[in-house]
C-alpha cells in the first residue's frame, strides 16, 4: 500500500528546493547559452507573433473540439458492438468474431496518418455519387474507424475482468446470454474501464491534428498558415499551450478515477 | 410412466421417501451421467432421482462431484454422456431451450454471485422482469413480498457490498425463489459463510423444506443433512456410492468409504 500523501521534514524540503532550483538553473543556462540560441528564441518564442495568433489558434480549436466530440460519442458506440462480436461464442458465430477481430488487428496496425490519406482522399476520390467529399466528415470517419479497434480492446478487457459466475448467476436463473451481456455482464465491465477509455480520449484529442492532412483546417493547420505567413514558429507553441491547458485536466481527472477505483477495491466495494 | 395420482401432494414434503415409486413421477431422473474437464473425468456414471418434494443431500469429499452434478442439472456445464430428465422432459437432448429449463431450476451457489452493481431489490426482480416479462410494479411486490418472508426487508434498497456472509447468501436464495422454480438446487451454500452465519440460511432452507420444495443440497453441514433429507447420497470420486434415508447412512453405512468419510468428519468435529 501507498500512503496517499508523503511527509517529509524541513531539512528534506530544503534539499528539494535547492535540487530542483540547481537543476533547472543548468539546464537554462545550457539552453541560453548553446550558438543557436538567438535564432531559436526569435522564431519560437516571439510575443508579439505569439499573441497575435492565439486568438485565431483557440478559434480553430473549436473544430478540434467538434471532431472530437463528436467521433468520442460514435468510438463508444462502435467500439462496444465490436468488442462484443468479439465474446460472442459458439461456433456459429466464428465468422462474426474473426471478422471483428480482423478489424482490430488491421486497424490497430496501421498508422493512423495512413488510414486518414487512404479513407480522406481515396473513397471522396472514387466519385461515387451521393457519397460526401467534406473533409470534415472523412475527418470523423477515420477517427472513429481507427479509435474504436482501440477502444473496442479496452472493453474486452473489462467483459473479461468479470467473473464467469457472474454469468452463470445471470444464466441459472433463465436470462438469455444476451440479456446476461445487457443487464449484467457489460454494466459492471464498462464501471471498471472508466478510466482507460479516458485515457485513449487523452490520445484521440491529440490525434485530432492527424486530419489536417486531409484539409481540415483546424488548430494545426491554422497554425501552419500563420506560419507560412510570418515565417515563425511561434504559433506551434500556442497550439502546444492550447494541448497541455485541456489535456492535463482530463489526465488528472483520470488519475483521481483510477485512485477512487483503487480505494473502492480495497474497502471491497467493487468486485 | 405418471399415474393419475401419484399421490405427491405438497404435505408429503418432508416425509422420507425411499425413492420414486412405480407410479411417482420423479422430479428430475439423471441416467448415467459422465461429465470431465480436460483428462479429469469428474462424474462418472450418475444415476440419480429426485421425487417431487423430496429433499436429497449429496454428501462427500471436495472433488467427489457434487457440485458438478448439479451444474450439470442447471445445464450449465455441457455433460459428456447420459440424459438428464425433468418431469419426463429429457433436458439433455440437442436443441432443448435451456433458458426456457433454467426457468424452473433455480441454483444457488457457494460464493453468493449476487449482482454487485444492482440493489438487493433488483437483484430480486432481474428475472422475473426479463425473463418472465413481469411488469416491474408486480415484480417489485412480490419480491418485497419473499423478502419480508425471509426477513431481509430492510435490507430491499442495499447494495449486496453493505450485506452479511449470510444475508448476501439468504438474498440470492430469494433471487432463486423469486422465479418459482419447480426445483432448487443448493451448492454448498453455508460453506463460504462465518460460522456464526450459518444457521440463518440452514434455517430458511428448513423453511421451505417444510413448504414441500424439491430440492438437491450439496452439503457439508452433516446435522443440517440429517435433519433435513429424505435422502442421502453419498459421492465418491465421480459415482454415487451408496445412497438411502438418513438414518441408515450416518449410523450404519454399508460401504467403508463411507464409513471412513463420516468418521473424517466426526473427528473434525462436524457431525
Amino acid at each position: 500500500m501507498r500512503p496517499a500523501s508523503r511527509r517529509y521534514d524541513p531539512r528534506s524540503l530544503l534539499i528539494a528546493a535547492v535540487s530542483t532550483v540547481v537543476f533547472f538553473g543548468v539546464l537554462g543556462w545550457i539552453v541560453v547559452n548553446s550558438p543557436g540560441w538567438p535564432e531559436v528564441q526569435s522564431s519560437f518564442l516571439n510575443g508579439e507573433i505569439f499573441w497575435r495568433s492565439l486568438p485565431k489558434i483557440v478559434r480553430a480549436f473549436w473544430v478540434n473540439v467538434r471532431l472530437f466530440l463528436i467521433a468520442e460519442v460514435l468510438i463508444l458506440a462502435f467500439g462496444l458492438v465490436l468488442a462484443v462480436m468479439r465474446s460472442l461464442p459458439g461456433p456459429v458465430l466464428f465468422p462474426v468474431r474473426m471478422l471483428a477481430t480482423a478489424y482490430v488487428d488491421v486497424f490497430r496496425a496501421l498508422p493512423g496518418v495512413l488510414v486518414i490519406f487512404m479513407l480522406g482522399f481515396g473513397i471522396p476520390g472514387l466519385g461515387i455519387a451521393g457519397v460526401p467529399i467534406d473533409p470534415f466528415f472523412w475527418a470523423i470517419v477515420t477517427l472513429t474507424f481507427l479509435y474504436s479497434a482501440y477502444v473496442s480492446e479496452v472493453y474486452r478487457a473489462g467483459i473479461e475482468s468479470v467473473h464467469p459466475s457472474q454469468e452463470a448467476a445471470a444464466r441459472s436463473l433463465g436470462l438469455s446470454r444476451f440479456q446476461s451481456l445487457r443487464h449484467v455482464i457489460l454494466p459492471q465491465a464498462v464501471r471498471r474501464v472508466i478510466p482507460p477509455l479516458l485515457n485513449d480520449f487523452i490520445g484521440l484529442q491529440k490525434d485530432t491534428v492527424l486530419v489536417s492532412f486531409i484539409g481540415v483546417v483546424e488548430i494545426f493547420r491554422t497554425a501552419q498558415i500563420i506560419q507560412a505567413a510570418t515565417f515563425n514558429f511561434t504559433p506551434y507553441l500556442a497550439v502546444a499551450l492550447v494541448f497541455i491547458v485541456v489535456t492535463i485536466p482530463l489526465a488528472r481527472l483520470t488519475d483521481w478515477l483510477i485512485a477512487r477505483d483503487k480505494r473502492q477495491q480495497a474497502a471491497g466495494g467493487v468486485r | 410412466m405418471t399415474g393419475p395420482d401419484a399421490s405427491n401432494g405438497r404435505d408429503a414434503g418432508v416425509q422420507p421417501i425411499a425413492g420414486p415409486g412405480p407410479d411417482a413421477r420423479p422430479a428430475v431422473r439423471v441416467e448415467g451421467l459422465h461429465k470431465s474437464f480436460g483428462k479429469l473425468e469428474v462424474l462418472r456414471g450418475i444415476d440419480l432421482a429426485v421425487g417431487e418434494h423430496e429433499v436429497v443431500c449429496l454428501i462427500g469429499a471436495s472433488g467427489s462431484g457434487k457440485s458438478t452434478l448439479l451444474r450439470c442439472v442447471n445445464l450449465l456445464e455441457p455433460i459428456d454422456a447420459g440424459r438428464i430428465y425433468v418431469r419426463d422432459e429429457e433436458i439433455s437432448a440437442p436443441g432443448v431451450d435451456v433458458n426456457r429449463i433454467r426457468r424452473g431450476i433455480g441454483i444457488v451457489f457457494q460464493s453468493f454471485n449476487l449482482f454487485p452493481h444492482m440493489s438487493v431489490l433488483d437483484n430480486v426482480t432481474l428475472a422475473p422482469r426479463k425473463v418472465l416479462k413481469v411488469p416491474q410494479g408486480r415484480a417489485e411486490a412480490e419480491a418485497t413480498s419473499l423478502l419480508e418472508r425471509f426477513g431481509l426487508a430492510d435490507k430491499r434498497d442495499e447494495f449486496p457490498d453493505r450485506l452479511s456472509g449470510g444475508q448476501q447468501q439468504r438474498v440470492a436464495i430469494v433471487r432463486a425463489l423469486a422465479m418459482q422454480p419447480d426445483l432448487l438446487l443448493l451448492d454448498e451454500v453455508t460453506s463460504a459463510l462465518d460460522p456464526e452465519l450459518v444457521a440463518e440460511v440452514l434455517e430458511l432452507i428448513r423453511e421451505l423444506a417444510t413448504g414441500g420444495m424439491t430440492m438437491i443440497i450439496a452439503t457439508h453441514e452433516m446435522g443440517f443433512a440429517r435433519e433435513i433429507a429424505s435422502r442421502i447420497c453419498f459421492l465418491d470420486a465421480g459415482v454415487i456410492l451408496e445412497e438411502g434415508p438418513p438414518a441408515m447412512i450416518f449410523s450404519s453405512p454399508r460401504e467403508p468409504r463411507t464409513a471412513q468419510f463420516l468418521q473424517r468428519i466426526i473427528e473434525a468435529g462436524r457431525l
